[in-house]
Order: C-alpha cells, then sequence, then structure tokens
C-alpha cells in the first residue's frame, strides 16, 4: 500500500516539475532578453538607420521591413484562408474531396519553413522574375501563414451555432445571404484572433525571406513592393552571424532581439486576450 | 440567372479557393524537382543520399548529404528524447492536474512558447548556452549537439502539449467515472485510463512535434555548429539538412550544381516532413473513427 | 374537401445514411387548422416536420422518397430551389434562436433579404409581425436593443414574428414551448389559437395536453411510421389504434 502511494506522488511530483521547467524556460529566457536587451533601446534606436556597418545606430529599416512583409502575408493570406475555411465549413459534406483538402492543408501546415524560403524563390523571385523583394516575401510569408488562418476561420465558423443557421434558412434566406449575413458577422471576432496569430508567425520567421526579400543592408528606404527590405529576424541572424564585430554589435543584437519579441509576443498576447473576451462575451 | 445557379457557382468559386492549399503543395513539388533535379545529372540519386562527403565548392565538387541527414536526425531524436516527456507531462498537468487559476495562465505561457520566433532561440543558443557549455564542460566549442537539441525541444514542446493535451480532453467523462467508481485513485485513473485512451492523440502529437523539430532552421543553422561530418559524441557539431540550406545559398551560384544540390536537399527534407504528417494525419484519423468521441 | 389541403405527403420514406427514419408516410394537413404531430423520442415527428420545408437538406447524407405536395407542386422536385419554399413555409424552432442583432433587425433580417426596401414598409411589417405575436407592448419601446436581452419566452414570440415577417402559408413549430417555463408557454398557446385565423399551424409538441388543447387533428407516430391520424378529440378519447392507446395512456415513451 505505502509503495503504491509512493509510487502516485512520484508521478504527480515528475509532472508538476515538467510544467515547472517550461514555465521557468520561458519567464527566465524572457527575463535575460529583457533585461540584456533594454539597455539598447532608445529613442534613437528604433527611430534611426544603422550607421558605421551597424556597429551603431537604429533599427528602424528593419522594422518598417517587417511591418510591410507582415502587412502584405495577410493581406494575401486573409481572404484566401477565409475562403477556404467556408468551403469546408459551410459547403462541404463530408467525402473524398473534403478528406483531401484537409490532408493538403494539414501537410501544408508541416512544410519546413525553409522548403518556403526555396519554393519562394524558385516561384517568385526567379520563375516570376519578381526579384528578392517584398512582393516576394510577403507572398511567401503569406503562404507559410494560410493553414493558420484557415484553421482559425475554420473553428471561429464551426463555432457559430447551428441554430443560427437554421433560423436564417427557415426563413428563405438562401444559402450564400446566410453565410454573408449571419455566420461570417458571428464568425468574424474569432476569425480575427486567428489572423493576429498569424501576423505573430510571420513576422517573426527568418527562413523564408532569407532568399526571398531580405537585405543585409539598404542604404534607403524602400519606395515599392519590387525594393528589398531589411527585416528584424534577418537583421538578428546576420548581426549575430556574419561580419567581422560580432561580439562589439552584442548590444545592438540584444536590443533588436527585445523589439522583435516584444512584437511578436505582444501580437500573440492581444489574440490571446481577444480570444478568451471574446469566449467569455459571445451573445450565443 | 437563376438564384439555384447563382448558389452553384458561389459553391464552386469556393470550392476553387479550398483547393488552393492542395495547388501551393502541387506546386512546391513542381518547383523543388524543377530546380533540384539537374543535380541528378552529375550524381546518383545513392550516392547523392548516402555519400559521406558534402564539398560542394571543391573542384570537382562532391554532392552527398548522408552527414547532413543523420545530422537531422540525431537532433531531431535527442529534441525528442527531452521535449516528448516534457511536452506529454506538461499536458496531464494542464489537463488533469492544474487547478484553474494556474491552467489559466499556464496555457497561454505555452502559446506564447509557440510563438517565440525561432531565430531568437537560435540566438539565445550562440550568444549564452553556447560560451556557457564551452566553459563548464570544457569543449572546443559550443556549438554542438547538445545545445541545438535543447533547443529544438524547446520549439517541440508546444506543439507535443497542446495535441497531447486537446486528447486528453476528448477522453469520454464515463471512462474516468468508471475508473473512479472502481477505487482508482486520480493517478491511476491517469496511468491506466485516460492516458491510454488517448494515446493514439499524443502519438499524433509526438510525430508532429518531430516533424517541427526536423523542418526547423533557424536553430540548426546558428547552434548546431555547421560540421559535415558523422558526428561521434553528442558534443560534436553536426550540419543537419535546413541548415545547409540556408547558410549556402546566399553563396552558391544561380542554377550551378551547387543551387540544385541544395534545391535536391530540400526534396529530401519536403518528403521526409511529408511523411511525418501523412503519418500524423493517419494516426489521428484512425482514432477519430475507433474512439468513442465519435459516438 | 380537397381544396382545404394546404400540403400533403404521399408515400414518404426518410433516411439519415442507412437508418430508414420514415416509412410510407401519407398524410395531409388542413388549411387554418393546427395539426399536432406527437410520439415518443426517435419517432420520426420532428423529421417530418423538417421535410416539409426541406430543412432536412441541410443534413449531409440524407435522402427522400415519394412526394411532398405543397401548392400543387411536389417540393422535392429537382427544379424546386428551397430557398423558395422555406419563403411559404415557416418554421419555429425548439430553442429560441434570435440572432445576436437588435429586435427589429430581427425581424426585417427575412423580407429585406427577400427584397423588401423601403424603410416605411419595414417600420409597417416589424410592426404587424410584433403584434400578431402579441410581443408589440411589451417591446414597442426597445426595438433598438439585442434581442439577446429578452427572456426565453419574449425570445420564442420573437421568432415567430421573425417567421411571420415572411407572410408565410404555413407555420412549422418544433416543440416551440419545450425550452420554456409555463407562463410564456400558456402565451404561447394562446397566441396559436390566434394565429391559426391567418396560418396553417403545424406544431411537433412531447407534451400530450399541449396537444389536446390547441390542436384541431392529431397524427401519432411510433417507429417512423404514421399509427393513427384523426380530429384530436377522437384521438385523445377513443383511439382506434391499440399502440395510441398504450401511448396516451402512458403506458410507454
Amino acid at each position: 500500500m505505502k509503495w503504491r502511494y509512493l509510487k502516485q506522488q512520484l508521478f504527480l511530483v515528475a509532472v508538476r516539475i515538467s510544467a515547472l521547467i517550461i514555465a521557468v524556460a520561458i519567464g527566465g529566457f524572457l527575463v535575460y532578453i529583457f533585461v540584456n536587451g533594454i539597455g539598447a533601446i532608445s529613442w534613437e534606436f528604433l527611430t534611426q538607420p544603422p550607421r558605421d556597418s551597424m556597429t551603431k545606430g537604429g533599427i528602424m529599416p528593419a522594422i518598417l521591413g517587417t511591418f510591410y512583409l507582415t502587412a502584405g502575408a495577410i493581406i494575401i493570406a486573409l481572404p484566401l484562408g477565409v475562403a477556404s475555411a467556408i468551403y469546408l465549413s459551410e459547403y462541404a459534406k463530408g467525402g473524398v474531396v473534403i478528406r483531401v483538402i484537409r490532408i493538403g492543408v494539414n501537410c501544408l501546415a508541416g512544410v519546413p519553413s525553409i522548403v518556403f524560403g526555396l519554393f519562394g524563390l524558385g516561384l517568385f523571385v526567379v520563375f516570376l522574375h519578381f526579384g528578392s523583394c517584398i512582393l516576394s516575401g510577403a507572398l511567401t510569408l503569406g503562404i507559410l501563414i494560410l493553414p493558420t488562418i484557415i484553421g482559425a476561420s475554420e473553428e471561429a465558423l464551426k463555432g457559430v451555432p447551428q441554430t443560427f443557421r437554421e433560423a436564417s434558412l427557415g426563413l428563405g434566406v438562401s444559402k450564400w445571404q446566410t453565410i454573408l449575413r449571419t455566420v461570417l458577422p458571428n464568425a468574424l471576432p474569432g476569425i480575427l484572433t486567428g489572423s493576429i496569430l498569424g501576423v505573430g508567425r510571420a513576422a517573426g520567421e527568418t527562413a523564408p525571406i532569407m532568399f526571398t526579400a531580405a537585405a543585409f543592408f539598404t542604404a534607403k528606404l524602400p519606395t515599392s513592393i519590387f525594393d528589398e527590405v531589411m527585416a528584424l529576424p534577418y537583421h538578428v541572424y546576420v548581426l549575430a552571424t556574419a561580419g567581422t564585430h560580432i561580439e562589439e554589435t552584442r548590444p545592438i543584437q540584444y536590443g533588436t532581439v527585445l523589439v522583435l519579441v516584444a512584437l511578436v509576443l505582444g501580437v500573440d498576447l492581444i489574440a490571446i486576450i481577444m480570444r478568451s473576451y471574446i469566449r467569455k462575451n459571445k451573445g450565443w | 440567372m437563376s438564384r439555384k445557379v447563382k448558389e452553384i457557382i458561389i459553391k464552386n468559386i469556393f470550392l476553387l479557393f479550398a483547393l488552393i492549399s492542395i495547388v501551393i503543395l502541387g506546386l512546391i513539388i513542381l518547383f523543388l524537382f524543377m530546380e533540384g533535379v539537374p543535380i541528378f545529372t552529375v550524381v546518383s540519386v545513392k550516392d547523392f543520399l548516402f555519400g559521406t562527403e558534402w564539398c560542394p565548392t571543391y573542384d570537382p565538387p562532391e554532392f552527398g548529404i548522408w552527414s547532413l541527414i543523420v545530422g537531422s536526425f540525431v537532433v531531431t531524436i535527442f529534441a525528442s528524447i527531452i521535449a516528448v516527456p516534457l511536452g506529454v507531462l506538461s499536458a496531464i498537468y494542464i489537463a488533469e492536474i492544474a487547478p484553474p487559476l494556474i491552467k489559466e495562465i499556464f496555457k497561454p505561457v505555452v502559446e506564447l512558447l509557440a510563438g517565440l520566433p525561432s531565430v531568437v532561440l537560435g540566438f539565445f543558443g550562440m550568444a549564452v548556452l553556447a560560451p556557457w557549455m564551452q566553459e563548464t564542460f570544457d569543449l572546443p566549442t559550443g556549438l554542438n549537439i547538445v545545445n541545438a537539441s535543447f533547443l529544438l525541444a524547446l520549439m517541440a514542446v508546444p506543439t507535443i502539449s497542446s495535441i497531447s493535451e486537446d486528447a486528453l480532453y476528448s477522453v469520454p467523462q464515463e471512462f474516468k467515472e468508471a475508473s473512479y467508481a472502481l477505487g482508482a485513485t486520480r493517478v491511476e485513473t491517469i496511468v491506466r485510463v485516460i492516458v491510454p485512451s488517448a494515446l493514439s492523440g499524443i502519438s499524433t502529437a509526438v510525430i508532429l512535434g518531430m516533424a517541427r523539430a526536423i523542418g526547423e532552421t533557424m536553430v540548426v543553422l546558428m547552434v548546431a555548429g555547421g560540421a559535415t561530418a558523422i558526428p561521434e559524441s553528442i558534443f560534436d557539431s553536426v550540419r543537419p539538412m535546413p541548415a545547409s540550406i540556408a547558410a549556402e545559398m546566399g553563396e552558391a551560384p544561380f542554377r550551378s550544381y551547387h543551387y540544385h544540390a541544395l534545391f535536391a536537399t530540400g526534396i529530401v527534407l519536403f518528403f521526409l516532413t511529408l511523411g511525418f504528417n501523412l503519418i500524423a494525419d493517419y494516426v489521428s484519423h484512425k482514432f477519430k473513427e475507433v474512439g468513442s468521441a465519435t459516438l | 374537401m380537397r381544396d382545404n389541403n394546404v400540403i400533403e405527403t404521399k408515400n414518404v420514406n426518410f433516411y439519415y445514411g442507412d437508418f430508414k427514419a420514415l416509412t410510407d408516410v401519407t398524410m395531409n394537413f388542413e388549411r387554418n387548422r393546427v395539426t399536432a404531430l406527437i410520439g415518443p423520442s426517435g419517432c420520426g415527428k420532428s423529421t417530418l416536420l423538417r421535410l416539409l420545408n426541406r430543412m432536412n437538406d441541410l443534413i449531409a447524407g440524407t435522402r427522400v422518397e415519394g412526394e411532398v405536395i405543397f401548392d400543387g407542386t411536389n417540393i422535392y422536385d429537382p427544379q424546386i430551389d428551397p430557398v423558395d419554399v422555406r419563403r411559404k413555409i415557416g418554421m419555429v424552432f425548439q430553442k429560441p434562436n434570435p440572432f445576436p442583432k437588435s429586435i427589429f433587425n430581427n425581424i426585417i433580417y427575412g423580407p429585406r433579404l427577400s427584397g423588401t426596401k423601403s424603410k416605411a414598409e419595414l417600420e409597417a411589417l416589424v410592426e404587424k409581425s410584433l403584434r400578431q405575436a402579441s410581443l408589440w407592448n411589451e417591446v414597442k419601446d426597445i426595438l433598438g436593443q439585442s434581442a439577446m436581452m429578452l427572456s426565453g419566452g419574449q425570445q420564442q414570440r420573437l421568432c415567430i414574428a421573425r417567421a411571420l415577417a415572411m407572410k408565410p402559408e404555413i407555420l412549422l413549430m418544433d416543440e416551440p414551448t419545450s425550452a420554456l417555463d409555463p407562463i410564456s408557454t400558456a402565451k404561447i398557446e394562446e397566441l396559436i389559437e390566434e394565429l391559426k385565423k391567418d396560418y396553417t399551424i403545424i406544431i411537433v409538441t412531447h407534451n400530450m395536453q399541449q396537444a389536446a388543447r390547441i390542436s384541431d387533428k392529431t397524427g401519432f407516430f411510433y417507429i417512423g411510421k404514421l399509427i393513427e391520424y384523426s380530429p384530436t378529440e377522437k384521438l385523445f378519447t377513443t383511439p382506434s389504434v391499440k399502440q395510441t392507446e398504450d401511448y396516451i395512456t402512458g403506458r410507454f415513451g
């Protein structure tokens, strides 16, 4: 009897320690980044371009570039993803087609980010002659976050009570009008939440933009979607691995990492808070 | 146009949108092959996959990616050894043990971990873990298998944890009640009833977690060290496939054999992760058909 | 006599996948009458009701055999658009299901999407429908407020008003009071009495007293078959089939 009790206690301890390790790892990590990075943050850092072979100055072009790429990705992925989800949730009635589409979405979600990079290089940069630029990068990132948007939108659409659809159809309203006037408006908050998570993902990715959009350094800010840009994640990578000033630029690296982490986690946090708010306050 | 015809047209427009994921997958395969296959004019598929010399810039160059494949598997396996227990146990904690308040906080924390950009973890590995390991264990370099595996594990934990958690939640309440009614304790119920019932879901979680690790780029690019040799110790450096592609594509001349070889490495990586994902899909689908969740 | 029938089913079979939910149901429904469908759970009464305005189309893997004749045409004819059918045959559901919109917007949702654009017309329609549903006096000052604020009984009358705003010929009601308290139930029953002057009402109910109180004819269903269909009084006092008697005297179900 005693051994049975002891075994159970050991299990509980193991479970709690696992959770604790994860909590401490992420907590410690965030604190470490904050403490080391905050010193580099200044108005100048956020609003000025780099100077003196990137050993001084700010990261404004990288912030701006990440903004352009992310905005482009969401503009591309949101309509496609929502339309996909509408089919999966509202029209599909089971069967082989839907099964194949679903496997396709799952497999697309599992494609390694570097493979997206190769694909973007092959299709957008080379085949379509866009070159390495905002457009190519945004398209690549848009495809990368497409499964995220589809998944979130589908979940939001499925969350709209079936009774709403019945009420509308029972009034002799057509299916399309029912989707447009009842289902979609009620699913919108959930769709937006999911899209914000997609934004966070797109903003933090490095590998897909390495060959499709990101530049080590640009002398001026981009003026068209066919310009190369600097981007925060790529900037971190470049400063940490290339060049002769790795140790010298450590503070700038930590500062850039802090800005990137704050940006991505801030966006994720907004989505998480929005989601729990929607769950508590939805009218049905 | 009658309303009925219009509805049918609208439905089919949405079907076209829904097919876009499949189309993109097809395009990915097409372009990987278009840019990758030319390498096989200078090296056989067998020599490419199993050749142990990766010297694409030598004269004559050698295009054997065996050490890259081994590198990928080694870091993935070690990452799994760390991430699977952490992920599954923390899922059990959230689903069955944690008090509501802690659960409310802990779940978003795991989600935030999932959202951390990989380049940031890679940076942390380079700037903090590597020097510390090098000094503490007196190693030639801190950029090695252990360091990379540890960080990859952090990336795989949220995947494993959240999918396992869903599987644990979907175990029917009746199973638990039946177990408690027979005099089983909470831990016995978890270990003997809940976890076995959720096993296929947990397996899916583990497979997808491993897929995430094997396809992850920035961490292995920055932290694995980049050596193109078959490792002999866990403190050796390796050069997993994604790292090789990311590091060399910038320098490989356009449409040179080196460029094609990197795309061909992408083919291997793509089908490897595709395999993982199809297995995961199969396992979870089978589970849905036999599980009582369908009733 | 033939003129009095608004809608009728002819040898209808209905399947959910392989499961046969209705077997050979032939039944007619008379104009300006309340017809009740009763029977134990799973007997097919709700299935039949939803079949009358093609709401079962929404469920994947279902199949209909036989004919449902409304206005002289079979509504399951491939040429027929279910949307047109539903505009003429309204439905009120088991649980009140207002949209999370204002009371006003709930009522005009259907009419506006089927082409009524004039503001004055819509406003008149809102008042008329709410009056018909005996809800006007309670909500006339709060038309702009969310329908979700209303009580369950008020929500259900709103849903009735919403259905009436489409000016249907038939109103199908699927256990409309099962989620309501006794007072709200009484109000709805009164309303049904009132509405039958202008509409044909077909109601599914679990509650035999309710069927006895409000309906003119009653059909008793058991395992997918129409067992007995007679004037309500006759069915409840002198049923002609043994199974009906067993059911209404509470021996099963």
